[in-house]
């Protein structure tokens, strides 16, 4: 077990805690201009005309920008280019911008808002996900032919052992909702007009190269034409990509066209109308069991609201299909997943990338199964759950790594004391105005990217001349403190101090593109980079000393700042060494690669190894409900993932926290209202996240099973504490009210 | 744009805001201009002619200047005077990023005229270092990893910092619902409780 109590350590901490930390909408640069997005009243309407005579005239402003103002593509994406940065032919939902006003002032630029016109006619809307799947349904996208984003699909084991009758089939409709991912800090960008012809980007983004190529994209430009720079960040939680680099892409056309630089801020009411958000999914979910409890097959078809852009439809859908079945061994699956357009916000990566939704039905299926089988829910998980060298239903053999799903579990059982909890829940039986319930959820989640799409990172570490270290990497450091634990990887591995390491902020024009910091990969591939590069620099400086130790460079250890030989145990410090190589003409510079291991998929049958490597929890919770009018109070929650190798414990906790309460908010209160197409609860006196007062007391257990795949040891939390709050809430809800929700968020009637 | 600013010059915050729509045009009638004023966000304010003074204290500084009626305190410590630690989050008076010391007191900056500061004594993030030295609840916040991206981070240590003026050793209920005001979407609430407990200990 990690040292909890450890000392937290995060190299941001003094700029945080001081406001001296410098984010976006912190900058200021002589001669900026400041930029405003125009939104319609639209929700899907064929664009006639817009006038922007009227508000070029306003006091103050240099420009007001549409879509023949691009240079470059007025469409961009990251899968499908069907997002329009500015729109030109059509509305396909409310968020979408027709103009940028450009002005001296943000006030004179939000002042001249009002003043550009559209003539527009409107055009059927259609709101719902199944409905957009029928021929005759309004199209969003008239180019695409079919409203259908993406259809994956998982055939496994005899089709007709799905259809046939069984013991027991439970089958259940499910809905979720759209969520919001609330980062603190909304959308914004500054853009700067270098005088060598690079457009130099800030923003509160989670991915600079992506960033760089919407950019690039709009501006018609090369990728070394644009030089994205990380600074810090308030928060992304999945939803800083695609809006965010739409943004920083807005910000440069206008700071390229006024030749200054430009500062374009959102409002919370712009980030909330216009930012896409966690998918809506409708589930039928059957799952036949056979008496003694084995589960025998999965049908399901799942339906993803997209909204109007592609974003990473086909991505979300992906990783829903691959974990359609929980952990758990099940021999016959059909699963279809589709992804369909909408006039409604769309829809993209948001922490859990697929996987709420899915554990929410799972994990209540599981239980509604068991009792049917006359089982205890956990007894029902241990028959079915996925073991050491056993097949997921895509075929891939769980090897390599250690299949923690049984460990994790008991050691949440044990810390609630679960079984004991149980008995005393209430059932609908109110003991006076509270009813009590315990519910548990488990979860496995492939790590990183898997066959989604090319999974590697870059690292390069340069030592000084005084011995100091420069550390970068192609992470960007979100607010989750990726740079904290590389800083500390890098310490450990090399055995020096971790204050004479800094993490120098990277550029997209310096660091080879490394993806996006999503899918709680940013320890798990940055630190693999990291720890190669040490590795490399450690040869590199054993070498030059070997000699002088009178040994094989292989056999030298590097701990207390030192280089020591392992067997006559003489030693030479770090700062010599580095001098040494200095002497020699030796760089001690290294760059470091770590490539994920294979994967593979099967896009006709769904099978495939998915992830090289999986993280296992269980989160349990207690609470209560109020009989008189149906409140939740959430009393106690237990978590337990194992995350391979904390870096950084206390920041693990950290990660714990909030994955679970947003997942509480998830599962009880967190819902974005649409009404008709358009986004009602804007801004947080109507859209609801957790406070202070609403968390119960939380445990967090970290199980360290060492993953001998990734070079750090460590897998990766961010997103595993996200998935399965909203299942054991329902899971509790049921055993205090005796009703099964299958809507979230649960709102319970009395 | 002159008449949004007549029209807002009388009203209070609540109203200035309620009296602003959302910043949209179009709508079911085509062509149509909707003359709505902007929404209620920061920005600089230039005209000049419009505008009365203001005196207060900010930081231990004594600041005199003029601004135009309507602007909020966040605009004025954001925009005039570069104090950028405090931070526009929801500009509703929601979230509590924007928390400054009025006079002792935490307050949502973005939620009040600078006006209404007039004569006052305003304590943002940046006044609380003594010299070199942390304040006893940023050291604290450190210790306890009170924080993760640290946005809403300045605005949780000036809402503790009024917490802390008023019960200088509160209990655990005291400290959640004083600092229930402040959304920390990182949800660093346990650690944001155990920094105030540690500080208060100080």
């Amino acid at each position: 077990m990690p040292d909890i109590k450890q000392k937290a350590w995060r190299n941001d901490a003094f700029a945080k805690v001081t406001g001296k930390a410098k984010f976006a909408d912190d900058l200021k640069f002589n001669g900026m201009l400041h930029a405003v997005p125009v939104y319609t009243d639209y929700v899907h309407a064929r664009i006639e005309g817009i006038d922007v005579e009227q508000a070029r005239n306003m006091e103050g402003v240099v420009a007001v920008l549409t879509a023949a103002d691009v240079p470059g593509q007025i469409r961009w994406g990251q899968i499908q280019q069907d997002y329009h940065m500015l729109c030109e032919d059509k509305i396909r939902y409310n968020g979408d911008v027709i103009a940028l006003i450009v002005a001296e002032s943000r006030e004179q630029a939000l002042a001249a808002m009002p003043h550009v016109t559209i003539k527009a006619r409107p055009l059927p809307k259609v709101l719902d996900a199944e409905q957009a799947m029928q021929p005759d349904a309004p199209l969003v996208h008239d180019d695409k032919g079919t409203n259908l984003v993406v259809h994956h699909k998982v055939r496994r084991g005899d089709p007709a052992e799905i259809d046939k009758k069984h013991d027991i089939t439970v089958e259940h409709r499910f809905e979720t909702q759209f969520v919001e991912h609330a980062y603190i800090e909304p959308e914004s960008a500054v853009c700067v007009p270098r005088g060598d012809g690079v457009m130099e980007v800030y923003g509160s983004m989670q991915h600079p190269f992506s960033t760089r190529r919407f950019v690039a994209a709009m501006m018609g430009v090369s990728l070394n034409e644009v030089e994205v720079i990380s600074i810090p960040m308030g928060g992304g939680f999945g939803g800083k990509d695609d809006t965010s680099a739409i943004v920083c892409a807005r910000a440069a056309l206008a700071a390229s066209i006024t030749g200054c630089p430009v500062k374009m801020t959102y409002d919370r009411e712009w980030s909330m109308r216009e930012s896409y958000k966690r998918h809506p999914y409708r589930v039928d979910y059957k799952m036949n069991v056979a008496k003694d409890g084995t589960i025998r097959a999965v049908k399901t078809r799942i339906v993803a609201d997209a909204g109007a852009y592609c974003s990473v439809t086909p991505w979300v859908t992906w990783r829903s299909t691959v974990q359609c079945c929980g952990p758990y061994s099940v021999p016959n699956v059909h699963c279809d997943v589709y992804g369909v357009h909408t006039n409604n916000v769309f829809t993209g990566a948001m922490r859990g990338f697929g996987s709420p939704q899915m554990n929410f039905v799972i994990e209540q299926m599981v239980e509604e199964a068991a009792e049917q089988c006359g089982m205890d829910g956990v007894a029902f998980r241990r028959k079915n759950m996925l073991r050491q060298g056993e097949e997921t239903i895509t075929g891939q053999k769980l090897d390599g790594h250690t299949v923690s799903l049984e460990q994790v579990m008991d050691e949440v059982i044990t810390a609630i004391d679960y079984h004991k909890k149980l008995k005393p829940c209430s059932r609908g039986k109110a003991n006076g105005d509270k009813l009590y319930g315990i519910g548990l959820a488990v979860s496995y989640r492939g790590m990183s990217l898997g066959a989604e799409g090319k999974d590697f990172c870059a690292a390069i570490i340069n030592v000084q001349f005084d011995g100091s270290i420069l550390l970068e990497s192609g992470i960007h450091e979100n607010g989750q403190g990726s740079e904290s634990a590389f800083i500390l990887l890098l310490a450990r591995e090399m055995g020096v101090n971790h204050d004479r390491i800094r993490y120098r902020r990277s550029s997209t024009s310096v660091i080879p593109d490394s993806g996006t910091t999503v899918a709680s990969r940013g320890t798990l591939m940055g630190g693999g980079a990291v720890v190669n590069a040490a590795r490399k620099l450690k040869s590199m400086m054993a070498e030059t000393v070997a000699a002088q130790l009178g040994c094989d460079a292989q056999h030298i250890v590097f701990d207390g700042e030192h280089l020591r030989a392992k067997d006559s145990g003489k030693s030479i410090s770090f700062d010599e060494t580095i001098r040494e190589m200095y002497q020699k003409q030796n760089f001690p510079h290294a760059f470091g690669v770590f490539k994920s291991p294979k994967v593979s998929w099967n896009e006709e049958t769904g099978q495939g190894k998915a992830y090289f490597t999986w993280v296992y929890g269980c989160q349990a919770v207690e609470l209560q409900v109020d009989a008189r009018n149906g409140r939740v109070k959430l009393l106690n929650a237990v978590a337990a993932h194992d995350v391979g190798r904390a870096v950084n414990p206390p920041m693990v906790l950290g990660q714990y926290y909030g994955g679970m309460a947003m997942g509480m908010g998830y599962g009880l209160k967190e819902a974005v209202q649409i009404n008709d197409g358009k986004i009602s609860n804007d801004n947080f006196n109507h859209y609801h996240i957790a406070r202070a007062t609403d968390m119960p007391d939380m445990k967090a257990i970290i199980i360290e099973n060492a993953d001998p795949l990734s070079p750090s040891r460590a897998k990766g939390i961010g997103e595993p504490t996200n998935e399965i709050m909203a299942p054991a809430i329902a899971n509790a809800v049921y055993n205090a009210t005796g009703v099964r929700y299958y809507t979230s968020p649960i709102t319970i009637e009395i | 744009m002159a008449k949004n600013k007549k029209n807002s010059r009388s009203m209070s915050r609540r109203d200035f805001m309620k009296g602003f729509g959302s910043g949209v045009v179009g709508g079911s009638i085509m062509l149509q201009t909707l003359h709505a004023a902007p929404p209620p966000t920061t920005g600089t304010f230039k005209d000049e002619s419009n505008r009365v003074e203001l005196t207060l204290k900010v930081n231990g500084k004594l600041v005199q200047t003029k601004i135009t009626p309507h602007t909020t305190l966040i605009e004025l410590i954001r925009d005039k005077l570069a104090l950028t630690g405090t931070k526009v989050v929801c500009n509703h008076g929601e979230c509590g990023a924007c928390t400054v010391l009025l006079d002792g007191r935490a307050v949502y900056s973005c939620h009040m005229l600078a006006l209404d500061a007039h004569g006052k004594e305003v304590i943002t993030v940046e006044g609380l270092m003594q010299g070199e030295e942390l304040h006893p609840l940023q050291e604290a916040f450190i210790e306890k990893d009170g924080m993760q991206c640290g946005f809403c981070t300045p605005g949780q240590i000036m809402a503790a910092q009024g917490l802390l003026n008023e019960h200088p050793h509160p209990n655990r209920e005291q400290i959640l619902k004083g600092m229930s005001g402040n959304i920390c979407r990182c949800s660093a609430y346990p650690k944001i409780a155990d920094s105030v407990v540690a500080a208060a200990k100080k």
